[in-house]
């Protein structure tokens, strides 16, 4: 009986010893982590998982939460690669500088920023000024926007999202969103609460689209003429909100992720940026 | 040699059982002095970006804004001077990025060596200006006004109202509507999960028969071991759509489905834990009373649930602290809208949900690291308080008791 429990005592000390003996060998040198922008994730999942059906030898993982949420990863150095929807701010700029870290940006494609309303809504076109009176919480009702007598729901991303800062600079003057926005922490959540609630509005990347909601023509000339977004649009410019797409690295590291971001710009890496439903770099 | 070879085991036994309980207490210990440590770093910062400075003309007035009032300034809400306690004088925003708008290339310079002179130029020129830029860019010979802006006080973080904590020029660190969100949404649960709870406890352990608990108790506990993110997904699929229909809402993510959801995971603890109090009650004392006359309801509401009030109540507060401390369901469910709730029929933010939504993108040391820990203290505490007066108000009925 005692000896007994000298050898559960033994036992579970080497099977600790043996556990952590095998997480050591799986940080190994080979895997990628790619973290980041919601916006880019699911191209970069498809470009991962067809660049590892090629090349047997390279192991990548792709890990969504937002742009922040990848930049700050890259300066603390748990990922290799940075996926992002936005350009770096200057306060990421100068952090980086502070850590003697070289960032590299790499375009990999364009996005438009797509407003979306659920099915039911007869609102299809808004203005820029329009949208950014949505969310500042100047219009509450969608029979201001000559919609029915609705109370609008403004669905937004957390503040770690890329495109949470692109949508405040570009569509809402760079004033702050109201408090009463409902914020997601995912693009995909942002889809299923408008598509299964009547006023609401949202906003996202263009490949996240799909039929349970509706897509909304927005005009940046005052009402003049109202553009859908879709990738003819954006590539010619005539959707003035789209924007660039970037993974982002530091020098130093190169050389292990090159084979990545090449292939993300090789004429098949770019072809997937086509299929998933975004804007490629040519 | 046998006998000390036996001493010898029960000692190092013995010795294995207080090093585990000293490596406890002492993580314990050191989580709670990391977690104050961090978060009181934030009442040592300034809100706004490290580097940067607010400026205005020397001929204002204004000495000091709130971050409110930067705000509200920057989102053009006040759009005069003499609504901060300045002269009768239009506001005019200037961000630096913007500068090149208002001068030339060759008035700044190739590489914006005369930038320092540009920007004295417009806040001497402009009488109404506030200017945002880094401190690097800080003309020698300043003919403006640099902004005072204080330190993040405890009374302003526990009361403002506005949560916007990547903000520029200043954020904005108001909790209180993370707080009170936090407290709604954990009271709905309670109020939601405690009788129900309690029922079932009752009829598994007094009225169920073995076989019907037999089947009942195992399908309970396994409540517990579902993940809380497929709680939040059956949330928002199931009971967000249903909640907008009956109440007829605008919108269905709601603290009361926040509420529902923390109920629902709250219930396999309270049944568990009352349950097993319940069956503790001894055989005696049932007996005793059903000699006396009692029926079976008198015996259950005299005897059994007196007898095991302490257990009910232990039960009932493990429940309240996952309620609180749950994060990936509420997140998924609430809404997350940093507003202060007035019925349980809004959306609210909850400080779990916060801390998880938006630790991932604060960097390690900043003032909104440093705040979402702050945050962590406050729940800390919060959680710490409801221990302590429900051990509290147990220990004093237990003593008049016995």
């Amino acid at each position: 009986m005692r000896v007994n429990y000298l050898v559960y005592i033994l036992i579970s000390f080497l099977t600790f010893v043996s556990c952590k003996g095998r997480i050591k060998e799986e940080k190994d040198d080979k895997i990628i982590t790619i973290k980041g922008s919601d916006t880019v994730l699911p191209l970069a999942q498809m470009e991962a998982e067809n660049l590892m059906k090629k090349n047997k030898e390279i192991s990548i993982s792709v890990i969504g939460g937002g742009s922040g949420v990848g930049i700050t990863a890259l300066l603390e150095g748990t990922t290799e690669i940075a996926m992002a929807s936005r350009d770096l701010k200057k306060k990421e700029k100068l952090k980086f500088r502070e850590a003697n870290m070289d960032v590299e940006e790499t375009l990999i494609a364009f996005d438009a920023v797509t407003i979306i309303v659920n099915p039911a809504n007869k609102v299809s076109n808004l203005t820029e000024k329009q949208i950014e009176q949505i969310y500042t919480g100047e219009i509450k009702n969608w029979k201001d926007l000559g919609g029915e007598d609705l109370v609008i729901v403004p669905y937004s991303r957390e503040s770690s999202s890329g495109t949470y800062d692109y949508f405040k600079e570009k569509m809402m003057d760079d004033k702050n969103y109201t408090s009463d926005v409902l914020s997601m922490s995912a693009t995909g959540a942002i889809v299923q609460s408008v598509s299964q609630t009547k006023g609401a509005i949202g906003y996202i990347g263009l490949a996240y689209m799909t039929p349970s909601v509706k897509k909304i023509a927005v005009s940046f000339d005052e009402g003049k003429t109202f553009v859908l977004p879709t990738v003819k649009t954006a590539k010619d410019n005539t959707y003035s909100k789209s924007r660039p797409l970037y993974l982002m690295y530091e020098k130093g590291n190169s050389k292990k992720v090159n084979k990545v971001i090449e292939y993300f710009l090789s004429v098949e890496g770019q072809k997937i940026v086509a299929n998933i439903g975004y804007v490629p770099l040519k | 040699m046998r006998k000390k070879f036996q001493k010898f085991q029960e000692k190092f036994i013995e010795g294995l059982l207080m090093l585990s309980g000293t490596i406890t207490s002492l993580t314990v210990v050191l989580i709670i002095v990391f977690l104050f440590n961090e978060g009181l770093g934030v009442f040592n910062n300034k809100p706004i970006d490290e580097g940067y400075i607010l400026a205005i003309n020397k001929s204002n007035s204004v000495k000091k804004l709130s971050a409110l009032q930067i705000k509200n300034i920057f989102d053009q809400k006040i759009k005069n001077w003499d609504k901060v306690g300045g002269p009768n004088e239009k506001i005019v925003l200037i961000n630096i990025d913007d500068i090149s708008d208002y001068y030339t290339e060759i008035q700044l310079g190739k590489d914006f060596e005369n930038l320092h002179f540009c920007i004295n130029d417009y806040i001497n020129k402009h009488k109404g200006v506030i200017a945002f830029f880094s401190e690097s860019s800080l003309p020698k010979k300043f003919l403006g006004k640099v902004i005072n802006i204080d330190n993040i006080k405890l009374s302003e973080f526990l009361l403002d109202e506005e949560w916007f904590p990547t903000a520029t020029p200043v954020a904005q660190f108001g909790v209180k509507p993370l707080i009170l969100g936090t407290l709604w949404v954990s009271f709905g649960a309670v109020l939601f999960a405690l009788p129900i709870g309690l029922f079932a406890a009752i009829f598994l352990s007094e009225i169920a028969h073995k076989r019907v608990r037999n089947i009942l108790k195992p399908l309970i506990e396994l409540l517990a071991g579902i993940p809380s993110v497929v709680y939040g997904f059956f949330g928002l699929v199931i009971i967000v759509p249903l909640i907008q229909q009956v109440f007829d809402l605008p919108v269905g993510e709601t603290g009361l489905a926040g509420s529902i959801i923390l109920g629902i995971m709250a219930l396999p603890t309270i049944i568990t834990i009352s349950e097993d109090a319940m069956r503790n009650t001894p055989r005696a004392m049932k007996e005793a009373s059903l000699a006396l006359g009692a029926s079976k309801w008198q015996t259950i509401y005299k005897v059994v649930i007196p007898y095991s009030a302490s257990g009910i109540t232990a039960g009932a507060i493990l429940g309240i602290g996952r309620a609180i401390g749950e994060t990936m369901a509420v997140l998924m469910v609430t809404g997350n809208a940093a507003i202060i709730p007035h019925t349980l029929l809004q959306p609210v933010r909850t400080i779990p949900a916060t801390i998880a939504a938006e630790l991932g993108e604060a960097g390690a040391g900043s003032v909104h690291y440093q705040a979402l820990f702050a945050l962590g203290c406050i729940l800390f505490i919060i959680t710490l308080v409801i221990n302590l007066t429900v051990g509290f108000v147990t220990k004093g009925k237990n003593q008049k008791k016995h």
